[in-house]
């Protein structure tokens, strides 16, 4: 005989555990849906303004190394070297609390009074300068993959340095740059995850904090990662697209 | 700067360094076993073995360790529990400790991370070397045993050092799971001592010793292998 009451129970049980999982994860005030969003935006939002500050730290990085005097050269080695040997988590706990701490310290000593800093702005800020040391690196090995002649053709054009930079060397070294700069991408929207142990509320401390509320534990991190994932996915998608647009008219290497 | 908390607490540290060099190690071994099966099933396995395969390293490098610690200890962990008898049972110690939940996602990430650099690796021996192999009459195991794994493992190990320092730079996130490692000695004593940078400048500049003496090490190591470039 068929166990039909257990078949029928079990049945009965799925459906309610599909009910139950589309209310935990409906947006409004019932579910965690909005939430988890809102984290990956906040996640994507940190990851793009610390990615576009570390790019600009890695262009100025590049160019000092490369045409810096040797102090200026000693401390951009100190600076790529100490940040990419230390973790990035200590690096982030010290950031944040180092310059949360000097910049009130600053504004004390000019006579303001000491505020509260913005989660964003410092997350962003402490993204930026991990980021910028292996920015630093990536940009400069692009650039001085740009073969000589051409920089030595815009000078006999008679181009500035900035004008030869802007020009030439720029968009020569560009393609060079984004595989790198697309691992560099892929890393930043993971690293951001451990800023969530500074209290600032992304995707994983957002799930976190759903999870603990609603003792969902696998199911909410599972949607966490699936969120993660779309993220990484996407930007492979994308980065691998950016590079067959700026390798148009080079020729085929593989 | 004060340093005074130092003495007291440097064998507090020293247990939580061999916590977390306990974890890099077998890691990295167990990670890179596991890794050769898995870069050889994406190059060479049915279409479901290369699906599975490269799924996994796909979510493995596509979303973050910390999420993945957070997922094996807070998530799965959190159903056994509902195992009848549990807690009678012996295996209640084991699922209470987080140390295996660490041990076990620092593995699959080695392992997800390193299987994608020996599928590079198994697709760069040259078709010629396989092909020689071939016509000595090797059958395919002996093709893989004598050649085909070892040209690949030869031409991982000068990423291997990059890679067990990029592993060794993950260990801190042990701390966010009940692991005396010794970023969680550290964060203890900065409750303890109410010091804000100070035990984190210390724990940088272990974390930098142990990177120097890792680089170190492996440069020794290649300087051994013979290596035709």
């Amino acid at each position: 005989m068929l166990p039909f009451g257990s078949v029928f129970r079990s049945a009965f049980f799925n459906m309610y555990a599909v009910a139950f999982t589309w209310e935990l994860l409906s947006l409004g005030p019932k579910g965690y849906g909005d939430e988890l969003l809102w984290g990956a935006l906040r996640t994507l939002q940190i990851s793009v303004f610390g990615y576009a500050f570390g790019f600009a730290l890695g262009l100025l990085g590049a160019v000092g190394k490369l045409s810096g005097g040797p102090l200026l050269r000693g401390f951009l080695n100190f600076y790529t070297t100490v940040f990419r040997a230390v973790p990035e988590l200590i690096l982030i706990l010290l950031l944040f609390y180092a310059g949360t701490d000097s910049f009130n310290g600053l504004l004390v000593t000019l006579g303001y009074e000491p505020i509260n800093v913005n989660g964003l702005v410092a997350a962003v800020l402490v993204l930026g300068f991990v980021q910028g040391a292996y920015s630093t690196e990536v940009l400069r090995a692009a650039i001085q993959a740009v073969p000589t002649g051409q920089v030595e053709a815009a000078k006999a054009f008679g181009m500035s340095r900035m004008g030869a930079f802007r020009r030439i060397i720029m968009p020569a070294m560009m393609p060079n740059a984004v595989p790198g700069l697309a691992n560099l991408w892929l890393n930043i929207t993971k690293d951001s995850a451990l800023i969530s142990v500074v209290g600032f509320t992304e995707l994983a401390l957002a799930t976190r904090q759903a999870a603990g509320v609603s003792k969902q534990y696998l199911l909410l991190y599972l949607i966490m990662q699936a969120l993660y994932l779309t993220i990484s996915i996407t930007s492979i998608k994308l980065f691998g697209r950016l590079e067959r647009n700026l390798r148009r008219g080079q020729p085929d290497l593989a | 700067m004060r340093w005074e908390w130092l003495p007291k607490y440097l064998p507090n540290l020293m247990y939580g360094l061999g916590i977390t060099l306990q974890i890099l190690v077998i890691s990295v071994i167990v990670g890179f076993l596991l890794a050769i099966p898995i870069g050889l099933a994406q190059v060479n396995g049915s279409r479901f073995s290369k699906t599975v395969a490269g799924g996994f390293c796909s979510y493995i490098r596509g979303t973050p360790l910390l999420t993945q610690i957070w997922l094996l200890y807070y998530g799965i962990g959190s159903l056994f529990p509902l195992i009848p008898d549990m807690r009678e049972n012996y295996m209640w110690l084991i699922r209470l400790d987080a140390y295996w939940y660490v041990l076990l996602a620092f593995t699959l990430s080695f392992a997800g991370y390193e299987a994608e650099i020996m599928r590079g690796a198994f697709l760069s021996v040259s078709k010629g070397e396989l092909e020689a192999a071939r016509a000595f009459g090797m059958n395919h195991r002996k093709v893989l045993r004598r050649v085909w794994l070892p040209s690949a493992v030869l031409k991982v190990l000068p990423t291997l050092a990059g890679d067990i320092i990029s592993q060794l730079k993950s260990t801190p996130l042990i701390f966010t799971v009940p692991v005396m490692d010794v970023m969680s000695v550290t964060s203890k004593i900065r409750q303890d001592t109410y010091l804000t940078y100070e035990p984190l400048l210390f724990l940088a500049a272990i974390y930098l010793i142990l990177t120097f003496f890792i680089t170190r090490l492996f440069a020794y190591f290649e300087s051994y292998i013979p290596v035709r470039r």
